[in-house]
């Protein structure tokens, strides 16, 4: 094993030690397991986006609807079809999962600011019909009248809907598949295509790779990644909210990527864990917290625009 | 029936002139400079937040003549300070700093005038409906029209006749050769930007005038706006005001008909236009694409 490899070894054990524990080590620094699981479903959806944003370079920024869609999937199944939490998530996944799939195709004819331009909107479709098919889905108000039901793994129950600690470690059990899911792809023979469209878009397609393709594949992966974090997220709260659709809350995921380094694997994660508790804390204050939220969008992108891994690694290098 | 549905396409057609405004600012800054200006709404509302603070001194007259060019002259100073720097960059860092600048308008906004609404005083004389049958025609609104064809007219020949409009068509086209035949880009870009940036203080005033003002006014105008460009194609000015128009009248229509469906019917019009066009109406193929 090279030093290298072993150094790589150590920070993953370390990560996970970290998230293990989070329950044990949350409460004596003032925080709450609650804000744990909500950095980590935040996280994974950071990490979702950045499986597209990061490493096959494509801006999407309205990644917020899959994550909304995803957490609406979840809500309507627990609350009009079965009372079965993998059932919900299931299908919160495959909610977003599909519709991000479909409208890819649409969306990958274009590329750079025109992507970009072209997801915000697309987002925001998904936005207006959860706002205005309130027969369904409750519009302004949110979704309501569903929880999370407690697990039966047939010798074991889980009891996830109050012991806030219990699922927590359902959360990270779901998070731990997804990337465990992202990081599989990202060392896969596709992964490292996405990787040199990324770096090369020109030579790839002369190499013969079909870019559209590829970058449809990676957008509707990132889709169905996103549905997960939005299912849980909707598990989280007991609640769906159309504002999760917004794209505002796509520039949010955005930013948690920018701020914790798009170029490596864990960044998104750190950036969800500064801006959620950033947030916690600043709403907690200040009435002005979203002055201070775009100073801080301003800030990282005029001094940080490699995230905080990409500076320690650069000063390090 | 009639009187309906022409009122519903006026209203779309006024509602349209608004995207237009706020449209050709953000395509004129998107096509030279790469930039996606989501402070553009914010700019609206800087716009008619001056025109309320300064009319008191300077009148309804003097607010639309002044409003607008001190709003340029922000956006001057923003453009300077803030998104100078990302040129070259990845459009990434831009849209997010124009994001968190759209953060700050708002919140701002609401901080220095208050989270409720303001009223803003139009003259009486244009307040009054022309005729009793077509009630929904105001002097206002004829005036709003007049205006926003005449700031277009002006942009039109700023950009056909005039030394800076001729180099931000040629810097859209190509602006390394703009560059390497000595213009001063920056400059170019900057006086760019302040055009747009003009557009949208005019389109706060007017919308001022129209609806009051209100912390939130820019960001419902916003994604509309992008639409008309897509719908119109990226890179082509005529083509971003037929778009803006188009989808105001479309949701106009549509309002008659399935009201729910109103904000829905510019979506599936953009839709429709990518799968058959994907340059948009009046793109031309190999720009931005």
């Amino acid at each position: 094993m090279t030093a290298e490899q072993s150094r790589k070894l150590i920070v993953l054990v370390a990560i996970w030690a970290v998230l293990l524990f989070a329950p044990y080590w949350m409460a004596p620094l003032g925080g709450y397991t609650a804000l744990a699981t909500r950095v980590l479903v935040l996280g994974l959806a950071a990490m979702s986006l950045n499986f597209l944003l990061g490493f096959t370079g494509v801006l999407s920024f309205g990644h917020a609807a899959y994550f909304g869609l995803g957490a609406y999937g979840a809500g309507l199944s627990l609350k009009y079809l079965a009372l079965s939490t993998p059932l919900a998530v299931l299908c919160g996944i495959l909610l977003a999962g599909l519709c991000g799939a479909i409208l890819g195709l649409l969306i990958v004819r274009r590329r750079g600011v025109y992507f970009a331009m072209v997801t915000i909107a697309f987002g925001q479709v998904f936005y207006y019909i959860a706002f205005q098919w309130s027969s369904l889905t409750g519009g302004d108000d949110g979704l309501r009248g569903f929880a999370r039901q407690p697990i039966d793994l047939g010798f074991l129950k889980l009891d996830i809907l109050t012991n806030a600690n219990v699922f927590y470690y359902f959360v990270l059990f779901c998070f731990a598949l997804a990337v465990g899911a992202m990081g599989f792809i990202l060392r896969s023979p596709f992964g490292r295509t996405m990787i040199a469209i990324r770096e090369n878009e020109r030579r790839a397609r002369f190499l013969g790779i079909p870019i559209e393709r590829h970058i449809w594949i990676a957008f509707s992966l990132s889709c169905f990644f996103m549905g997960c974090a939005g299912a849980l997220y909707a598990l989280v709260n007991n609640f769906a909210d159309p504002r999760g659709l917004h794209y505002s809350q796509s520039g949010d995921f955005v930013m948690m990527a920018v701020m914790g380094g798009m170029r490596s694997f864990w960044g998104p994660l750190l950036g969800a864990a500064i801006f959620v508790v950033l947030q916690d804390y600043l709403s907690s204050v200040t009435v002005n917290w979203m002055s201070f939220v775009g100073l801080l969008f301003i800030l990282v992108v005029l001094f940080f625009p490699r995230g905080l891994l990409g500076f320690f690694q650069r000063s390090k290098a | 029936m009639t009187l309906l549905l022409l009122f519903n396409i006026t209203n779309g057609l006024i509602v349209g002139a608004f995207y237009v405004l706020m449209a050709l600012g953000l395509s004129l800054i998107l096509n030279l400079s790469n930039v996606i200006n989501f402070a553009h709404g914010g700019f609206l509302v800087i716009g008619g937040y001056i025109a309320y603070a300064i009319s008191p001194y300077v009148g309804f007259w003097g607010a639309l003549l002044l409003a607008p060019p001190l709003t340029a002259i922000i956006g001057l100073a923003v453009e300077r300070v803030l998104i100078r720097p990302l040129y070259g960059r990845d459009p990434l860092y831009s849209l997010l700093l124009t994001f968190g600048l759209a953060f700050m308008i708002e919140d701002g906004t609401r901080f220095i005038f208050g989270p409720q609404g303001k009223p803003f005083a139009i003259p009486p004389f244009l307040a009054q409906p022309l005729s009793n049958d077509l009630f929904f025609i105001t002097g206002y609104r004829l005036f709003m029209v007049a205006v926003v064809v005449i700031a277009i007219a002006l942009l039109f020949l700023l950009l056909r006749y005039t030394r800076l409009g001729i180099r931000i068509r040629a810097g859209t086209l190509d602006l390394e050769t703009v560059a390497a035949l000595g213009i001063n880009v920056r400059m170019l870009r900057s006086l760019n930007f302040a055009v747009g940036i003009f557009l949208a203080g005019l389109a706060g005033v007017l919308a001022a005038g129209q609806l009051g003002l209100e912390p939130t006014m820019g960001t419902g105008l916003l994604m509309p706006s992008f639409i008309a460009i897509i719908v119109g194609g990226i890179g082509s000015l005529p083509g971003t005001l037929v778009g803006g128009l188009l989808i105001g009248v479309a949701s106009g229509i549509t309002a008659v008909f399935f009201p729910a469906a109103s904000e829905a019917v510019i979506y599936v019009m953009m839709a429709i236009i990518l799968l058959a066009r994907p340059r948009g109406l009046f793109g031309e193929e190999g720009m931005l694409s």
